[in-house]
């Protein structure tokens, strides 16, 4: 099933997650514009990018909420491209939307529970991540209403984590949070980690995104504009991809970043 | 003492009205479906019922072993197919699609049994027998067999729904498809047992109601239908106990207004309706999770 000799956290190995030329349309308007990228084991891949730039649009759509115009998306080799949202999830593509989405009528252990029910297998259950986060034990039987924001977000991340992704997608997890959360939630990343998941996270906050990530893609119109390791970018060369500046591409080939 | 009764009769009454009625809200609740068909469709079940008991002579009562489940097979197939194809586009094409159905099955069962209403017969015993509390209060075995048999679906229905795996993701997929198919749940399935339960109802509803009456080609529309509307709107939508009193606070009131005047039972039921409609909107019992 898996692709031969793929180590799980292997760099430079077989790409985890490869999308290729991928174009998307909502109606007349183009969200997405031949967009590239290779994720490998382990992983955080962060796409940055200003308001409207396709980032969400860019997660969905390798979730299978989308379905892209042209390009092709593979996960661990084969092709996802034309598969349902249910059946990448089962394979091991798991997102976290934006808003969190949580099932409102439903207990926070309810929420967890279907986010267990198509489970792969895997090192996460309702018990690790009641460890994890004691609280949730606690606060079980509440309705998702009663939670903080922050709190909404980390079960929203369990509910996800249980599921055993191997792609754990995480869709502006700041979005409408204190700095304080935020900083607590993105603490947790190396504890997800540890589990051998690979993280593929959108984020418009760069200096967050530049702290966690171990590559950054950036997205201007629904295009690549800059793509590398944060270590071999300068903060001009972000800010010129982020707002679309002249020189922003001699900041680095755009797009062709992640080419051998 | 004849007000006694006529409230007495009316909550039984109002137990049949739920039956009628929780296939309705369960299938607005979970799909956003309006099901113009519902009614027709307990019809066809009862007919169903008195097909299979001419043919195969089981026991008449025990005709629901063969029919709920032909009848949750059928909600299943059409949730998949007529259904889930006009949901895909949008939920007036739904109420169009659901409204057709009512027609083809309307028209289809005055084509084939003719305009001749029909009864189950449940036997003599039952549906005439009764036992006296008091002096002038009769209830009968009938209605308070199918008031117990909607308190045992409605408490089935509500179990099911709070403790099975798939009772939590019917309720999750009404609260938000996409994010159960990021789950993993595969809506359109869950959509499909949805229908497959609330058919089940319906064909309870539809064999309780020949036994209790008279099924005609077009009971479906002129009387469970709307019935199962009034009380899912008196009731609250998408709370099962608020369709059991839903029910029977629309029996309550026909009976009383029979009481008044025999030919004012529908309408004391439906001024009711109308009643609720415009002083509590969102129903006597109103949905959990809004709070």
């Amino acid at each position: 099933m898996t692709a031969a000799g793929n180590g799980d956290r292997g760099e430079n190995g077989t790409p985890l997650l490869e999308v290729t030329d991928l174009v998307v349309h909502h109606g007349q308007l183009q969200a997405l514009n031949a967009i590239s990228l290779r994720v490998f084991p382990g992983d955080v891949y962060a796409i940055i990018g200003a308001n409207g730039a396709g980032k969400s649009t860019l997660l969905r759509t390798i979730a299978g909420l989308h379905r892209p115009s042209t390009g092709s998306v593979l996960f661990d080799g084969r092709d996802v491209t034309g598969l349902r949202p249910e059946r990448r999830a089962a394979q091991g593509i798991v997102m976290v939307p934006e808003g969190r989405r949580l099932f409102g009528s439903l207990s926070v252990e309810e929420n967890l529970q279907v986010g267990a029910s198509y489970a792969r297998q895997g090192p996460w259950t309702i018990e690790r991540v009641y460890e994890m986060f004691s609280w949730m034990r606690e606060r079980r039987n509440q309705l998702t209403a009663q939670l903080s924001g922050g709190e909404q977000q980390t079960v929203a991340i369990g509910r996800a984590l249980v599921a055993n992704p191997r792609v754990l997608m995480l869709d502006e997890l700041s979005l409408g949070l204190a700095p304080v959360v935020v900083q607590r939630i993105y603490g947790m990343l190396p504890q997800i980690l540890g589990t051998g998941l690979t993280v593929l996270l959108v984020e418009q906050d760069v200096s967050q995104a530049l702290r966690v990530a171990s590559r950054i893609h950036c997205l201007l119109e629904g295009r690549t504009t800059l793509e590398g390791k944060p270590a071999d970018v300068t903060a001009d060369q972000v800010e010129a991809a982020y707002f679309g500046l002249a020189d922003a591409t001699a900041a680095g080939p755009p797009g062709e970043g992640s080419e051998p | 003492m004849a007000w006694v009764n006529a409230i007495i009769q009316g909550v039984l009454t109002g137990g049949l009205y739920a039956l009628f009625a929780c296939g309705l809200s369960l299938m607005f609740g979970v799909m956003k479906v309006v099901n113009l068909a519902h009614g027709d469709l307990a019809v066809v079940a009862g007919y169903l019922a008195i097909g299979v008991i001419t043919v195969t002579h089981v026991p008449v009562l025990w005709s629901f072993l063969i029919v709920v489940p032909l009848m949750a097979v059928l909600g299943y197939v059409l949730q998949r197919t007529l259904i889930q194809g006009a949901l895909d586009r949008s939920v007036l094409i739904t109420l169009m699609v659901t409204f057709g159905l009512s027609v083809v099955i309307e028209n289809g069962l005055l084509q084939f049994f003719t305009a001749n209403s029909r009864g189950i017969g449940a036997g003599l015993a039952l549906v005439s027998g009764s036992f006296t509390l008091g002096s002038q209060i009769q209830i009968g075995y009938l209605p308070l067999l199918i008031f117990a048999v909607a308190v045992v679906v409605l408490l089935g229905l509500q179990y099911f729904l709070s403790t099975s795996r798939y009772g939590r993701l019917i309720r999750a997929v009404a609260d938000d498809q996409e994010a159960a198919q990021l789950a993993g749940a595969d809506y359109r399935h869950v959509f499909g047992i949805a229908a497959a339960i609330a058919f089940g109802t319906v064909a309870l509803a539809g064999i309780a109601y020949g036994m209790y009456s008279q099924l005609a080609p077009t009971t479906g529309t002129d009387t469970i239908l709307l019935f199962a509307f009034a009380a899912v709107v008196i009731g609250g939508l998408g709370s099962l106990w608020g369709t059991l009193l839903g029910g029977v606070v629309l029996g309550v009131a026909q009976q009383i207004g029979a009481q008044i005047n025999i030919s004012d039972e529908l309408l004391a039921g439906y001024i009711v309706f109308l009643a609720v409609l415009v002083l509590r909107p969102q129903g006597l019992i109103s949905r959990r999770a809004s709070s």
